[in-house]
Formats: C-alpha cells, sequence, structure tokens
C-alpha cells in the first residue's frame, strides 16, 4: 500500500467514526433531550408517564407542605395561566426556595399526574435566574428584579 | 495611577502585538537563507509585550488588594472586608479580570516560546510569531473596546458589592488560572502549528519543539479540570462529581483534544507519520479552548458559572473564533496538500493504536460537543431542552470502552509493524483480568451496567500500565516512559473512583432532632446539636454531626448552610470525613415545621480516587516533558561534543599545499 492509499483510508476511517458519532448524537439526542414544560403546556399535552423532563414556573402561594417524614415537600407550580401542576420532591431545598419563587424541577410525571422531582433548580444568587424562566411575564420579571437587586445601580 | 498605568501598559501591548505580526510576516516572505530588515524586531517584540501584560495584570491585582473603589471592576466584584486572599482571587473571579488573566498568560506564553525556542528555522518561527501575535492582538481589542478592566467610576464607591460567596474558596485560586494557561498552551502549539504548514516544515523537529508545549497544556488542562471537579463536588453541596454541566463540558473538550494531540504529536517525532493529522488536532485543539472561552464568557449558556452576561462581548469573541478557525481551516485546506506524507504503517502496531484512539477521541469530543450545543440550536427553534448524563454518560461510554481497551494494550505494540500474537501473554491476562472483575461485581449485587464495566476496565487497565515495564531494566526505564506508565495507571485510579462512586454509594436523607441516630450503611449518624456560627462576611447554621462506624471512635462533621451578607445569597458547605477507602459527604438543610433538621449523608466508597488519578496523569505528563528535556540537554550537549571534535581533527589535519 502506497503512502498516499493509506492516508486515505485513515481518513476515511477517522470520517466515517466521526459521522458515525455525529448520527449517534443526533439519534440519542432525539430520544434523551430533557424537553422543557410550562405548567399550561404540562396540563395541555402532558409527555409520558415517566419520560424525563423538566417543568419550570412559579411555586404557589400557600401550596408548599412538608410531609411528616421532615424531607418530603408537596407543592404546586403554577405559570401564566390557571393551570398549576402538583409537585412531589423529597431532599434538601435549594438555599432560596421559598412560595412565589421561581423554580425548575427535573422529573417525571406520575400516573396518577403528580410531577415526581429527583432535582429543584431555584434562584441560588442575586444573578442566576433558571435560564427557562427569563421569559416569563413582565410583573413577575418586575417582582423577581425587585427582589433580587442589590447595592450599585 | 493603578488603572492609568495597567491600561497604558495593555495599549503598549497590543501595539507591540502589531509590531511582531509585521515583523513574523516579513520574516516570512524572506526567502530561505536571505534575512528581512524588519524580522529582527519579532522575538524582542513579543518578549516585551509579555512583562507589560503581566504588568498590567499585577496593576489590577494591586487595585484588588487594597480596595480601589474608584475602579468599576473592583467596586463592583469586592468588599473591603473580604478576607486577602479572596480579595485577591476575586481579580478573576469576574469577566474583566479573567481576561485580562487569559490575556496575561497568553502573552507570557508567547515571550517564553520567542524566548527560548532556537531549535526551529528562522521563517517557521516567525511565521509562529506573527501568528501568536494575531491572536494576541484580537484578545488585547476585546479587552481595550469590550470589557476593560481599569474603568473608572466617576464617582467612587462606598462600598463594594462582593464576590459570587460560590466562588469565595480556595478552588478559584486554583481552577481558572491552571484551565486558562492550559487553553493559552494550546494557543501555542496553534501558532506552532500554522508556522510549520505555512513554512512546510511539517517534520520530527517540528513534533518536538511542539511537545512540551502540547505537554505543558495538556498537564494544566488536566489540573485544574480535576480541580474543578472537586469544587463543584464539595462546594455545591449535591454530592456529585461531574455535572456535565456546559461550563465543565467547556475545559473537557479541549482537553480530549490536547489528549489526541499530544499522542500524535509523539507519533510525529518518533516516526515522522500522521503529519497532516497532527496539525488538524492543533487547529481543533486551539478552536476548543476559543469555544470554551465563548461559551463560558459570553453568558450564552446560563449554568452556575454564568456570572458574565453581555450579549455584545459574545458577538465579540464569536467573531474572533471564526476568524482564527476559520482562517487556520483555510490555510489548512490550501496546504495540506504540500505536506508530503510521512512514514507508513501497518494497522497493528503502536501507531495503529495511536491512531485507533485519537480517532476514538475525536468521537467522545463530537459526542460532547453536539450535547453542548444542542440546547442552544433547539433554542433557535424556539424549544427548550437540556442535555444532562442520560446522553453524555452512554454516549460517550460507546467510544470510550474500544478505546480504554486499545489503550490497554496499545504501549506494548512495536512502532512500524508488529503480530499480535507477540503480545498474546499480555492480552490473555488483559483479557482475564476484565472478565474476572465483571465476574465478581455482577455476581456481588445488581449494579448499574456502566458502573460494572468501569470497574472490569479499571483493573485490567490498571494492571496493562505496568506491562510496558515487563522485561526491563527498571533503574535504565527512559523517564519519559515512567510518565506514560503514570499517565495510564492513573487512568485506571480514576475510572476505579468514578465506577466505584456510580455503583457502591450509600446514601440517606433523614429529619433528625439534635440527638437522633440514623444508620446508613455500616455508619451509624447522630446530629449533636445545632448552632448559629458567624465568619468575616456570613453567618451560618452548623450543624454538629458524629459519625461512627460500627463500634469505632465518633468522629465529628460540621456541615453549614452559609447565609453571606455581601452579596446576600445563601450556600450550603459540606462537610467531609475521608477515609482511606472514601469519603463521608454530609449537608445540612432547612428545619422543618416540627423543630426537626434535614440532614442528607452519602457514603462514596474510593470516591477521592477519582482526583488521585487525575493527580497522577497530571504527574504523567510532567514525567514526560521532564525526560524529553532530559533527552534534548543531552542530545544537544553530544552535538556539541561532536562538532569540537570535528574542530579538533580539522585542526590537526594539516592544511593541503596550495
Amino acid at each position: 500500500m502506497k503512502a498516499k492509499q493509506q492516508r486515505m483510508v485513515l481518513v476515511v476511517i477517522a470520517m466515517v467514526a466521526i459521522i458515525g458519532a455525529g448520527l449517534m448524537a443526533a439519534w440519542a439526542l432525539s430520544n434523551q433531550a430533557n424537553y422543557f414544560y410550562l405548567p399550561e403546556q404540562m396540563a395541555e399535552a402532558p409527555p409520558e408517564v415517566g419520560q424525563a423532563v423538566r417543568l419550570g414556573g412559579m411555586v404557589q402561594e400557600g401550596s408548599l407542605k412538608t410531609e411528616a417524614d421532615g424531607v418530603t415537600v408537596n407543592f404546586r407550580v403554577t405559570g401564566n395561566g390557571e393551570a398549576a401542576i402538583p409537585v412531589r420532591y423529597s431532599g434538601i431545598l435549594p438555599d432560596l426556595f421559598v412560595e412565589g419563587s421561581g423554580v425548575v424541577a427535573e422529573g417525571s410525571l406520575q400516573a396518577n399526574g403528580v410531577f415526581l422531582a429527583t432535582n429543584l433548580l431555584a434562584k441560588h444568587d442575586e444573578n442566576y435566574v433558571p435560564k427557562e424562566l427569563e421569559g416569563m411575564t413582565q410583573q413577575q420579571a418586575a417582582k423577581m428584579a425587585a427582589d433580587t437587586t442589590v447595592g450599585l445601580q | 495611577m493603578i488603572a492609568e498605568i495597567g491600561l497604558a501598559a495593555l495599549w503598549l501591548a497590543a501595539a507591540l502585538a502589531v509590531l511582531q505580526m509585521i515583523s513574523g510576516a516579513a520574516a516570512l516572505r524572506a526567502g530561505d537563507g536571505s534575512t528581512h530588515p524588519l524580522a529582527i524586531y519579532a522575538r524582542p517584540a513579543a518578549i516585551v509585550q509579555a512583562v507589560l501584560a503581566v504588568l498590567a495584570f499585577l496593576m489590577l491585582l494591586r487595585a484588588f488588594a487594597i480596595t480601589d473603589l474608584s475602579i468599576k471592576l473592583v467596586a463592583t466584584n469586592s468588599h473591603s472586608m473580604k478576607p486577602m486572599i479572596y480579595k485577591l482571587t476575586g481579580t478573576w473571579g469576574n469577566h474583566e479580570g479573567s481576561m485580562l488573566l487569559w490575556v496575561g498568560v497568553l502573552a507570557l506564553a508567547g515571550g517564553l516560546l520567542a524566548g527560548l525556542e532556537k531549535r526551529l528555522p528562522e521563517r517557521t518561527m516567525g511565521a509562529t510569531l506573527a501568528v501568536q501575535g494575531f491572536i494576541a492582538l484580537g484578545f488585547y481589542a476585546f479587552l481595550l473596546f469590550s470589557s476593560n478592566p481599569f474603568e473608572r467610576l466617576p464617582v467612587p464607591a462606598a462600598a463594594g458589592i462582593g464576590l459570587n460567596p460560590l466562588l469565595q474558596d480556595i478552588g478559584l485560586a486554583i481552577h481558572p488560572p491552571t484551565l486558562y494557561a492550559g487553553y493559552v498552551g494550546l494557543s501555542v502549539a496553534f501558532s506552532l502549528a500554522m508556522g510549520a504548514l505555512l513554512t512546510r516544515e511539517v517534520n520530527p523537529n517540528f513534533a518536538r519543539a511542539m511537545r512540551p508545549w502540547v505537554l505543558g497544556a495538556w498537564v494544566l488542562l488536566t489540573l485544574g479540570i480535576t480541580a474543578g471537579s472537586y469544587w463543584a463536588y464539595y462546594e455545591l453541596g449535591w454530592g456529585g462529581w461531574w455535572f456535565w454541566d456546559p461550563v465543565e463540558n467547556a475545559s473537557l473538550m479541549p482537553w480530549l483534544a490536547a489528549t489526541a494531540l499530544m499522542h500524535s504529536v509523539s507519533v510525529l517525532a518518533a516516526r515522522d507519520a500522521l503529519r497532516t493529522w497532527t496539525i488538524m488536532l492543533g487547529v481543533l485543539a486551539f478552536s476548543m479552548s476559543m469555544l470554551g472561552t465563548f461559551l463560558v464568557r459570553s453568558g450564552v449558556l446560563t449554568s452556575v458559572h454564568a456570572f458574565a452576561v453581555d450579549p455584545e462581548r459574545g458577538a465579540f469573541i464569536l467573531a474572533l473564533l471564526l476568524i482564527y478557525i476559520g482562517g487556520a481551516f483555510t490555510i489548512l485546506a490550501l496546504q495540506a496538500s504540500a505536506v508530503s506524507e510521512g512514514k507508513r504503517f501497518a494497522a497493528v502496531s503502536r501507531e495503529g493504536a495511536l491512531v485507533f484512539n485519537n480517532v476514538m477521541l475525536s468521537a467522545i469530543l463530537a459526542i460532547v460537543l453536539l450535547g453542548t450545543l444542542y440546547p442552544l440550536l433547539a433554542e433557535a427553534f424556539d424549544a427548550r431542552v437540556s442535555v444532562g448524563p442520560p446522553y453524555f454518560n452512554p454516549a460517550s461510554a460507546i467510544f470510550a470502552i474500544p478505546m480504554f481497551l486499545v489503550m490497554a494494550v496499545g504501549p506494548l505494540l512495536r512502532w512500524k509493524e508488529d503480530k499480535p500474537a507477540r503480545v498474546q501473554f499480555e492480552m490473555l491476562l488483559i483479557a482475564a483480568l476484565l472478565i474476572a472483575t465483571l465476574a465478581i461485581v455482577a455476581l456481588a449485587g445488581d449494579y448499574p451496567l456502566l458502573p460494572v464495566l468501569g470497574l472490569g476496565l479499571a483493573a485490567a487497565l490498571g494492571v496493562a500500565a505496568f506491562l510496558p515495564l515487563r522485561g526491563r531494566k527498571l533503574s535504565r526505564v527512559p523517564t519519559a516512559v515512567w510518565g506514560m506508565v503514570l499517565a495510564h495507571f492513573g487512568v485506571a485510579v480514576s475510572l476505579l473512583g468514578m465506577a466505584s462512586e456510580g455503583a457502591f454509594t450509600e446514601e440517606r436523607l433523614a429529619a433528625v432532632a439534635p440527638g437522633d441516630t440514623v444508620e446508613m450503611g455500616d455508619w451509624l449518624i447522630t446530629l449533636d446539636s445545632v448552632a448559629p456560627v458567624a465568619g468575616p462576611n456570613w453567618t451560618a447554621i452548623e450543624a454538629r454531626v458524629a459519625a461512627r462506624l460500627g463500634e469505632g471512635e465518633a468522629v465529628t462533621l460540621t456541615p453549614q448552610a452559609r447565609n453571606f451578607w455581601s452579596p446576600a445569597q445563601a450556600t450550603s458547605e459540606s462537610a467531609l470525613l475521608t477515609r482511606w477507602n472514601g469519603q463521608l459527604y454530609a449537608v445540612i438543610g432547612a428545619q422543618t415545621p416540627d423543630g426537626r433538621w434535614q440532614l442528607r449523608v452519602w457514603w462514596k466508597p474510593f470516591v477521592t480516587f477519582i482526583w488521585y488519578g487525575g493527580l497522577l496523569i497530571a504527574l504523567g505528563g510532567v514525567l514526560a516533558i521532564v525526560g524529553r528535556v532530559q533527552v534534548d540537554v543531552k542530545r544537544r550537549k553530544a552535538a556539541e561534543l561532536g562538532e569540537e571534535r570535528r574542530a579538533d581533527l580539522a585542526a590537526l589535519t594539516p592544511e593541503p599545499a596550495e
């Protein structure tokens, strides 16, 4: 085999592997990507039971209840509409997680309509807002900005 | 004055970058043998520029040290009440400061290259310095026009805002500077590759000049990623050590490319093969570090690290990225055919194994890259998605597993051509270890697939790493080979840590009143008391938790829930108990309405091996550099000696009569 042919073979092998990786990535991404839902979207067209998704919205005032074991909480997440999705989570709550604050819950919808969260992301400093919450209504954004802006303007 | 000196130094450095570019280009245009009058300025320009850029960074460091509140950057990112060490590390805990650090390290690397590298032909060196100057110029422009770190406030602020408490940590002191130095080391590799390509000097000599830079950058990236992973592990309080967060991926991608480049540059140096491939990897590695800088600095991704959000800056870095990378690939496309083919090799040979693993590394890089960028692409079509471990873990494992298998055998093969039968014993040993471990773990319990495979591969690789030493006299093994053995062993150690954390971690989450005890595996965890404590710029709730293993002595852990007041933020300080065989990890949560406290504890067997492995890998890299330098020095001495002898001989031989 000549040097030139060998180079061609190498190039072909590398291309095949990398295109293969690309195709596999595309296939896996379409299956594994974690879609984001607003409460009204989840109420209208719920994801399949057990499929990993993210749910983002506001923790409804007065809905946060801690169970007797002290580590499981139930609350409702609301968005811009009427829809409110019940969420159940076991674990240590994010540092600034309170009623009325924005939250993104990672987890999946159960057969009984409760969203079982495996992880909660809340704003945890004055600059960080879960990306999905950036598009919330002006009123909510203003409210969020008001209680998060500190110091110099 | 501090700010003005710093700013002036930056402008002067930018001017010198222009001079370096012009002078380097002049050297390139001059034909072989002749010299251009302008060509002599490239090296001094690079060196003086390094001094100026470092001076600018020192000035900013000084401004942070004395908390000069008339400088906008200090006022918005520092606070006079902060401990001194965090005042200093705060210098690069923000966008402008970290970009200045980037540029400072870039200029320093350019200066070192200009001052130390004497082996390459002058034309190649000129082209290299011109490219280096061009890169530096782009970043000076970025700093001066869109992120000036020395901007003054019209009225000095009364008090600073402070630094994000998550970043007030010793991890921050080490993590970004090492990563940046690694990124920037790859810029030198890129400049060298471009220089060699432009002057058609892609040969082993060039590979030997490039290798220390690639190795150095790779060592720093390894250390940076290791430190970053440990920082996220104990500071974020989630108990995880790798989140596939876009910012983490941004540091992993250049590392993957640099790992491939490091191996391919070794093939080029030793065997004069893989010429174009090495150049392409050089371009790819630097592209990935530019992309990493873009992802982190532009705020295009929102994550825990995103403390800079400014679209204008993002556009600027994106433009730089497109100019450099587009330019590089254009030159590559135009010049590739001019690079003559290297030496041939058989499929079963050390080169063959290295090529295979290079391709696997590139495939993993593609997987990580697509997974990182996919949410951005999806957002353009108004779909909000996130991509996490369920994608990254299996997709990268598909390519990582064959890579690890080849990595176990590859170093045993001969260069150029080999027969599998020659390494039959070693291959059988590796296969036996792999299968035995898999069988034992599978019989022991029901564990997830990937960690089980990881354990098997770790056992096989851990032994395979030392097989290249078999039958050699240990005292005569070159230092660089020890480096390889150590680095490969480090991979096995790290893999063991990851797999064992994935398979055997035990976790307990409970609400407990003081005095209560919970059980977790063999551990008894008692909450002794909860009390408020205060630090220099925070107050906290501190729990005293006694951990007892069976009948053993109780050890007290003190996890805290901290509240910082400038800026106002709450963080969770985990408490760690390190044993040789693992770590106990405790976090305290909120108080429940009935007065109990949330306590979360994990026992993570061998989790520390992840980072020990990382350190071993880096140490292996350091040994490789030392070994290469030793050989270089020896070679140079031998050459000098040879010349002296020849001169002596010439002096002794009588001149032929006219």
